[in-house]
């Protein structure tokens, strides 16, 4: 009996958890379970936030209830006459003065964080040799995809975001064709890539995305860019720093060696003109210079990658399936389509497998 | 010669209703009109919705996704929100102040035509097969590059329309400062005055700067200016900040008639004075001023830096201290008094709970470093719904109920309005509370679907469910409004028993001079006090029965308009045929004629005599005896 209880107890233990864990969404988007500084900074203004709301909404429920349920004309019967009450100067005063001090707490710690989350002074900042002291990563925002530039390390990615943990990492954001918006909830808000200026800011990635279900934090466009606003989705790998050096490393040397998985689709991948948008080598863009195939997303690491066209199962049938019809997997976005007259069924088996086996990572 | 019962052809009529100066005439075809793009943008919502229901649903394309969302968010702001609470302001203000009409019945009438035809230009749209598809909020580097003639609808159709809001605005301000009957001094209005008064005054000045942005849109998009294009020095954040000095006073203009509705039916239905009158006069007014002060909370994540957005930040908070004045004050009006739960008193119940979620949450978007996460997320879309929805939607039905029989002379059923109640209140949170956790949860607003598994699919669900239920609310509402006019049950002078304001002292409705004799006013709730008094007209009379002066109705407020809907298709083809400038030249040109008609002819008016007067009032008084 004792023992059954015990379950009871337990059990409800865990529903009460899940149920508040399923309250929070899931670990590699919500903004509720942040997994770097400036995400819980954000977390934990909206509980203050919330603390007070909630307060107040606790005040007016309350007298409201009671109103509604005490000075009722079924009660109080049909020719009663209430009093014509003008006003109370003392009640009046106290709710504009409560809510002015509560407002004026709740805008200081507003404040303090506006300054601290937009605090890029240490951006280009070098060390005694003249080293850059911080990653930057410059972040262009196209129809519908992202491109990821690491200036300082000479190389370039797309559609995947790959950041060292536990150091403020600071990025460039602007846009090459219509404005966008760059987001990842789980680390922090988001800051516009704008088409006329570029935008500054940082995050902090503090958990490893390895432990995640898809292993990869998701990001995502929050700006109203056209009708695949909804597939604008990119990923984020965060790495400690010694592997994303050896990432770095391995990304700096995919202008000598390239993995070339199947050698027809090689040939299929440049004859057919891929190779004129996309480029294999991760170098193809140094120090902002565009270098040929930089138009489409950079392909060096494709095969690391955890979406196809940033929101699609990663495999070789999705692969095709977008490489055959674009505009249906993605309306209006600018790559062209490939039917079996322009590349064949073998030939694309071919270049699925070449692709896919582009890679930098040991896997 | 009496007009009250005569009996004429469908021809006449639609003449009539079409050359009409009558605020009252006016005020029912804005209500009618708002109400019909009300259904439409509310149709939109359901397609959108349904889209929604489940990932990567297939129920509309993604291009015609956005035409829904833009079209939904305009509609409901321009068309539907709008129009309606200027339904009540033209059919309630002149009779709360004690007026005959209106300052100026030809500009009134012209921004009906104005706001109609605008309405009707943008929603051909569909027609045309080319839609708005940049959001309500139409930012440049989107529209700019949006394809087909979605975005000059857009431009043209909201230019007319808004012109036409910004007559009516200024005409307000006119009525309500000169037009006040004796002893109405500004602290004896009606809070619904009140508030239509700062709303108007905020139309003064929020407008221009749409029509300047429009006017840019416009002209980079059909007369190759260069105003947003980066490329060519223009550029993109100035459309922001001028689409948002206009748009967040715009949310203003809505909620503070809303808030006037609420004032007057809280007051009536608990039968007791407005709770600190002067404070609520006061917090509507400082609403107001700092309504024009916080533009850039919307763009907290453009990148204006820090000190911009801390300064607009507390700005915006500051706001919360006003609001929450009303919010206590209308508690305070219910506490001691004697409160009967009628449908406009329900929705006034409603709506507490419903704002104070609505304005927490803007608290919280509010604070910058927070909005960088909700900005843009469903939680967005959750906030606006709630002040919006729960604010002003709530009012308009509301207000709906509770003037219905002043407009039309006849009651909406009361049970059929509760029922209207329970699916459209249930229906609004479910929808939207939920909301809130999908922006939480990282689910960006305007995306067209979504994948599954990151969390949102029932969330989804049940946010569907929950419009389907304000839709039934809706077409409840529909019938009962058909039924009552079918059934056609004439009400007296104050069908609620508890009417405090001054059009509840004259018939329902009112004979087209309003008040055969002008009113006198003692102080606030003018009605009330009188009938305290003793006098159970509940009215006081300021001067002996006299002969009346009236305006003549006008069909030039409609050529007017109708030039400049020609006109707007002229511009629009202008670059692709041949017809295009002429008939842009030529819509033009037929609404300076009747500009010119109008100031060449002058509008003498004319006189209804005392014994006109006499004898309709006489009619009425049977009609209320039988």
């Amino acid at each position: 009996m004792k023992k059954g209880l015990k379950k009871w107890r337990l059990f409800s233990l865990l529903t009460v958890l899940a149920i508040f864990l399923a309250g929070c969404g899931q670990e590699e988007i919500s903004t509720l379970m942040p997994a770097g500084q400036v995400g819980r900074d954000q977390f934990n203004l909206l509980m203050i936030a919330a603390a007070i709301m909630l307060s107040v909404i606790f005040v007016v429920v309350t007298i409201y209830t009671i109103a509604l349920v005490k000075f009722r004309r079924s009660k109080l019967g049909e020719d009663h006459i209430p009093e014509q009450t003008e006003g109370s100067h003392f009640l009046e005063m106290v709710w504009t003065v409560i809510p002015i001090i509560l407002v004026l707490i709740f805008a200081v710690v507003t404040v303090y964080y506006t300054y601290k989350l937009g605090d890029v002074s240490a951006m280009g900042a070098t060390d005694e040799e003249g080293n850059p002291e911080n990653l930057v990563v410059d972040v262009t925002a196209k129809l519908y995809w992202w491109e990821f530039e690491y200036k300082d390390l000479g190389i370039i990615t797309a559609q995947e975001l790959v950041v060292p943990t536990d150091e403020k990492v600071y990025f460039n954001l602007i846009a090459a064709d219509v404005k966008h918006s760059f987001w990842i909830p789980a680390v922090g808000g988001k800051l516009d890539t704008n088409v006329e200026n570029v935008n500054k800011f940082y995050l902090v990635f503090e958990k490893e995305s390895k432990d995640l279900r898809d292993g990869v934090f998701y990001g995502k466009c929050a700006e109203l860019c056209g009708p695949s606003h909804a597939l604008m989705d990119f990923k984020v790998k965060s790495l400690p720093r010694a592997e994303f050096d050896e990432w770095v490393v391995a990304m700096q040397n995919t202008a000598d060696e390239k993995p070339v998985a199947n050698q027809k689709g090689e040939e299929v991948f440049v004859q057919s003109g891929c190779i004129g948008c996309h480029a294999t080598d991760a170098t193809a863009v140094q120090g902002g210079v565009k270098q040929s195939g930089t138009q489409g997303p950079n392909l060096a690491t494709f095969g690391d990658r955890n979406r196809v066209a940033g929101f699609m199962p990663h495999d070789a049938e999705n692969l095709e399936d977008w490489i055959r019809d674009t505009q249906k997997n993605k309306p209006g976005n600018k790559m062209p389509s490939y039917g079996e007259d322009q590349i064949s069924n073998d030939e694309m088996d071919a270049l699925v497998e070449y692709l896919m086996g582009l890679k930098v990572e040991e896997k | 010669m009496s007009s009250v019962a005569q009996k004429k052809g469908f021809g006449a009529a639609v003449w009539d209703w079409m050359t009409t100066v009558d605020h009252k005439k006016i005020g029912i075809l804005y209500l009618l009109g708002g109400a019909f793009f009300f259904v439409l943008g509310g149709i939109e919502a359901l397609f959108i919705r349904w889209q929604l229901l489940t990932p990567q649903n297939d129920f509309v394309t993604a291009g015609m996704f956005n035409d829904l969302i833009t079209m939904h968010g305009t509609t409901m702001i321009f068309l539907a929100a709008m129009p309606i609470l200027f339904g009540f302001m033209n059919a309630i203000v002149p009779l709360q102040i004690g007026a005959r009409d209106v300052a100026f019945p030809f500009i009134n009438s012209l921004g009906f035509w104005m706001f109609m035809l605008g309405g009707i230009f943008l929603n051909l749209s569909w027609l045309f097969g080319e839609v708005p598809d940049a959001g309500w909020t139409s930012y440049a580097s989107l529209s700019l590059v949006s394809p087909g003639h979605g975005i000059d609808f857009y431009a043209l159709g909201l230019q007319i329309a808004g012109a036409g809001t910004l007559m009516a605005g200024i005409n307000f301000l006119v009525t309500i400062i000169n037009m006040r009957a004796p002893g109405m001094t500004y602290m004896r209005m009606p809070l619904f005055t009140w508030t239509t008064f700062i709303a108007s005054a905020m139309i003064l000045f929020a407008f221009p700067p749409l029509t300047v942005g429009l006017f840019f849109l416009t002209f980079d998009r059909m007369f190759g200016g260069q105003f947003f294009n980066h490329l060519m020095g223009g550029n993109t954040i100035i459309w922001e900040h001028i689409f948002w000095i206009f748009g967040h006073p715009e949310v203003y203009i809505l909620i503070l008639p809303a808030f006037g509705i609420f004032s007057e039916i809280f007051s009536t239905f608990a039968r007791k004075r407005l709770f600190g009158y002067p404070s609520m006069v006061f917090a509507t007014v400082l609403i107001g001023f700092l309504g024009f002060m916080v533009w850039a909370h919307h763009m907290f994540t453009v990148g204006l830096g820090p000190t911009a957005n801390a300064i607009f930040a507390v700005a915006t908070m500051a706001i919360a201290v006003p609001t929450g004045v009303k919010i206590f004050n209308w508690l305070l009006t219910m506490w001691g008094g004697s409160i009967k739960v009628t449908t406009p008193m329900l929705y006034a119940l409603g709506f507490i709970p419903s704002f104070v979620m609505g304005g927490v949450t803007g608290v919280m978007q509010g604070s910058a470093p927070l909005d960088y996460q909700l900005h843009d997320s469903y939680f967005i879309v959750a906030h606006f719904h709630y002040v919006i929805v729960g604010g002003v939607v709530l009012a308009i039905l509301a207000g709906t109920h509770y003037w219905w029989p002043k407009m039309f002379g006849t009651m909406l059923n009361e049970t059929l309005g509760k029922i209207t109640f329970v699916f459209f209140f249930i229906g609004f949170h479910m929808t939207f509370l939920i909301q809130h956790w999908l922006g939480f949860w990282g689910m960006p607003r305007r995306v067209w679907t979504y994948m599954p598994n990151q969390g949102w699919d029932l969330a989804n669900m049940i946010s569907t469910i929950g419009a389907i239920s304000m839709g039934i609310g809706v077409i409840i509402l529909v019938f009962n409004a058909i039924m009552a006019t079918i059934k056609n049950e004439r009400v007296g002078n104050d069908p609620w028993g508890d009417g405090r304001t001054l059009e509840w002292a004259i018939p329902s409705p009112p004979p087209f001079y309003n008040f055969p004799q002008t009113p006198l006013v003692r102080g606030l709730d003018s009605v009330w006090l009188e009938k305290m008094d003793g006098n159970e007209s509940g009215f006081l009379p300021a001067e002996p029965v006299k002969d009346i002066h009236m305006p003549y109705g006008s069909i030039l407020p409609f050529i007017m308009t109708l030039g400049l809907f020609i006109a707007g298709f002229g511009a629009m083809f202008r670059l692709e045929h041949a017809w295009g400038l002429p008939v842009l030249v030529g819509g033009l040109v037929v609404t300076f004629f009747a500009m010119a008609a109008r100031s060449v002819r002058d509008d003498l008016g004319f006189y209804v005599t005392k014994e006109e007067v006499l004898q309709t009032e006489k009619e009425i008084a049977q009609r209320g005896h039988n």
